[in-house]
């Protein structure tokens, strides 16, 4: 009871900030954070009232897992996916087509590219990572998930968190710091719903009856605790008043640009990455249905990568005002970042020795392998990229888009794609997926568009690079800036075809989603859920 | 002593670069210790038990 | 590998507690992470060749600072880049090399990450205020090519700077040396800053020195979004005076 008397008073407390606000907008967020307040008095109570006597740890010798919120996490997941990839096609066409822009504040392209880039790192990558996360240590923990009431706050909580942040950047509500735009009530909300989430983490590992920790568990601790050191260091920020949205950063200039780009490569680092290798650790052994190819390496993969990842930073920053010694320090270790990727990326791809035969039967499979492929391919290409040499002529070009875009959709989505696969029969107690066919028009449209997007980017951005440098016989500049604009229209209309198609083969994955949950033709028959694909 | 910038980048450049080379091959070899294959292939196949 | 003596036998199986024990495990994680950002990132706070020592470089007058938020509200960050690196094009296309001291006041910093726009880091002065303001309306009408989207409402909507002293008072708890006085005077400074003909312009200049102030509104003085805008962006850039300022002595 005294939860439901704090959410009372927490709504309260918003209802007397959204009277006193200073701009319409951050009203608008404190009436929504007031809704979630009182919705959570009235889940609290009516939960308090019918609440079960005592839900059993284990039912006849099994862990009576909690699937609960990872459903939840899961179709956000899918929910967030779509819209987010939506926003980056949108954007995209805004980009090749400037009158998308349509002159208006909310649905111009300076605000909703962070709603594109939070929408699929925060919203779609967070709410897999929250589901996997969850799942994946009650099962190699073999314990149920600690507490009844967090969980399910966690995973709301998280969700209330982006649409706070992303109603914000279209209300023109941000901090103006890349991959850290929320404002700083939406970030003191994220803290909060962070420090449970890694308790609730935490307690299940502690109620483990498997003495061993799972090197999955490893990844999983070292995201959520990295990343809650990342976002206090880099969203210091001072508001203006309780009553206005605005805050200043407490860093500036040289500082708070060595300070974002730390943060920022290692949330690419830990969030991109560390999480979705736990994801690696465990699905594609349970998919392949054999054991990780060298558990020994991973224990050095582990530590190699959270050790070096951090240093990383400043290759965003070459022969920028930040000093020569960072920049090189930067540099070094981000190229030997290559080894610690390319063991993780051994690890996994070995796994299948022996299992080579079931990419063909089982695209599932076969996406999550080549999402180790593609995690390989972009771990090679981000070190050459952070040579000074290189970088001068990448930097600031679309070629960085190519490279965020390949490990983006190409790792993190696919292997998120593999997980939800697997998840939703297992979740949803089916017998398996409503139809792999359509798991393979997926694969096959998804790929294409990847390819599109890669290529037309790396084009775009060699051919800008090399346009702003050229000079002509006599000395001068050969080309002025708007003409290198102009030369790259075409490559955007194909970049955002490829985008296209990969929105098109989510949509083919919602169908097939909805369909797998739905229809009787999954229902299970036997009691003991199927893991091996069907057919 | 005095703690320059130089003095501590040049303390790193050496007696840092000794220390990490060591606890790189102590996890090496720690991992590939022959006597601790049976406990992480053990571990390797915690994902596989079906409970 | 089996003769390879062990030559710490005692911390031998020091790793297992890692596998077996969540808190040492976190312990460690802490540990290895902690490393790499403190050896990148405290320096840079008590290194004192980290900004060059150079004269000019003043914190941004109200009407300056609102423009600066207008410019962060409207995520310009991502097209735009405000950093000219010594890179030879780039020092013949937009001007000498960016200084980090040109923004050890900016509060967060804009250096930007891509270019789909040019890098406006030395944008001041090099276009009239009409051409900022046609361009802002409809980009296309004064670029042909451009694909940067029209930000027609900015002219519209009247800049709201009742709260802009609060801001410099946060501001100046981060270290941003704005006097109690700039503080106290931020409204009216901002208003003389946008209307040529008040009488008050000699003492805002003696706080801002070097400020431009000129009939921003266009419109008998009743200031608009686009002129704070206008005001921010004909600053980038203008404070260093290079032909003063000496590269070698502050090579890093």
């Amino acid at each position: 009871m005294a939860l439901a008397l704090l959410s009372a008073a927490f709504a309260l407390g918003a209802l007397i900030v959204a009277a006193k606000a200073y701009t319409p907008e951050y009203a608008f967020h404190a009436y929504i954070f007031a809704a979630a307040g009182v919705a959570s008095v009235f889940a609290v109570v009516n939960r308090y009232y019918n609440r079960p006597a005592e839900t059993p740890q284990l039912i006849d010798g099994k862990p009576n897992y909690n699937f609960g919120p990872i459903k939840f996490a899961t179709l956000a997941a899918v929910f967030w996916g779509v819209a987010g990839f939506t926003v980056g096609l949108v954007i995209a066409l805004q980009l090749a087509y400037p009158f998308l822009n349509f002159d208006l504040p909310w649905t111009s392209f300076g605000r909703l590219r962070p709603l594109h880039t939070s929408a699929v790192i925060f919203a779609f990558g967070g709410n897999v990572l929250l589901a996997t996360s969850l799942y994946v240590v009650q099962r190699t923990c073999q314990a149920r998930l600690a507490g009844e009431l967090s969980p399910w706050f966690v995973v709301l909580g998280y969700n209330l968190f982006i649409v706070i942040a992303g109603t914000g950047y279209l209300l023109g509500i941000t901090e103006g710091k890349e991959y850290a735009e929320p404002e700083w009530y939406a970030d003191l909300w994220l803290t909060i719903v962070w420090v449970v989430y890694l308790l609730v983490f935490l307690t299940t590992i502690w109620k483990r009856k498997e003495p061993h920790i799972y090197v999955a568990n490893w990844f999983y601790l070292a995201f959520i605790v990295t990343i809650a050191v990342l976002h206090l260091g880099n969203n210091a920020a001072i508001p203006i008043s309780i009553f206005s949205p605005k805050s200043y950063i407490v860093w500036s200039g040289v500082q708070d640009a060595m300070i974002q780009w730390w943060y920022g490569h290692n949330a690419v680092g830990f969030f991109l990455t560390a999480g979705f290798l736990a994801i690696m650790y465990y699905f594609i052994p349970k998919r392949a249905d054999k054991p990780v190819y060298s558990y020994r390496l991973s224990i050095i993969h582990f530590w190699a990568l959270i050790f070096m990842y951090i240093w990383a930073g400043p290759h965003h920053l070459h022969y920028t005002a930040l000093p020569d010694w960072a920049q090189t320090l930067g540099m070094t270790f981000s190229i030997m970042l290559w080894m610690p990727s390319w063991g993780g990326m051994i690890n996994g791809l070995m796994t299948l020795s022996g299992a080579w035969d079931k990419l063909r039967t089982d695209p599932v499979l076969r996406m999550m392998v080549v999402s180790v492929a593609f995690y390989g391919m972009s771990t090679f290409e981000g070190p050459m990229m952070s040579i000074k040499a290189v970088n001068s002529l990448s930097h600031y070009t679309d070629w960085t888009i190519g490279h965020v875009h390949s490990g983006a959709l190409g790792w993190v989505g696919y292997v998120s794609f593999g997980a939800i696969y697997c998840l939703v029969p297992w979740l949803w107690k089916k017998k398996e997926l409503y139809s792999l066919k359509l798991v393979n028009w997926h694969f096959w449209l998804s790929t294409i568009g990847i390819v599109f997007y890669i290529t037309s980017m790396w084009v775009a951005g060699i051919m800008q690079g090399l346009m702003w440098r050229a000079y002509t016989a006599l000395g001068f500049l050969e080309y002025s800036f708007i003409e290198t604009t102009e030369a790259l229209h075409p490559m955007y209309v194909i970049r955002a075809l490829g985008g296209a198609l990969f929105v098109l083969g989510a949509l083919v994955m919602v169908y097939n989603i909805y369909m797998t949950i739905r229809s009787p033709k999954t229902a299970l028959i036997g009691s003991q859920a199927a893991l091996a694909p069907g057919e | 002593m005095n703690m320059t910038f130089e003095s501590l980048s040049a303390f790193a450049a050496s007696w840092g670069s000794i220390y990490f080379a060591v606890m790189f091959f102590a996890a090496v070899a720690y991992a590939l210790w022959p006597s601790k294959k049976s406990l992480f292939d053990r571990a390797s196949r915690i994902p596989l038990s079906e409970d | 590998m089996a003769n390879l003596t062990p030559h710490k036998p005692s911390l031998w199986h020091r790793h297992a507690i890692f596998e077996k024990n969540s808190i040492i495990l976190i312990i460690g994680i802490l540990v290895a992470i902690s490393i790499g950002g403190l050896v990148e990132v405290l320096p840079l706070f008590y290194l004192k060749s980290t900004i060059e020592t150079v004269e000019g470089v003043r914190p941004y007058s109200p009407l300056e600072l609102a423009g600066r938020n207008i410019y962060v509200r409207e995520g310009c960050y991502n097209c735009h880049s405000q950093m000219v690196r010594p890179l030879r094009d780039e020092v013949e296309r937009y001007g000498h090399y960016s200084l980090a001291a040109e923004s050890m006041y900016d509060h967060p910093f804009q250096w930007g990450s891509k270019r789909t726009g040019p890098d406006i880091a030395r944008v001041g002065g090099k276009y009239s205020d009409d051409w900022h303001r046609d361009h802002l309306r409809n980009p296309r009408s004064v670029v042909p090519a451009s694909i940067m989207p029209g930000y027609p409402w900015l002219e519209q909507t009247p800049l709201n700077i009742a709260h802009i002293g609060e801001d410099m008072a946060v501001l100046s708890v981060e270290g941003v040396p704005y006097s109690q006085e700039m503080i106290a005077s931020a409204v009216s400074d901002a208003k003389t800053q946008g209307s040529a003909d008040d009488g008050s312009t000699a003492s805002f200049l003696k706080r801002y020195p070097k400020a431009i102030t000129r009939d921003l509104g266009g419109n008998g003085g009743k200031l608009t979004e686009a002129d704070a805008l206008i005001a921010y962006l004909q600053l980038l850039g203008t404070q260093v005076d290079f032909k003063l300022y000496d590269d070698k002595a502050n090579i890093r």
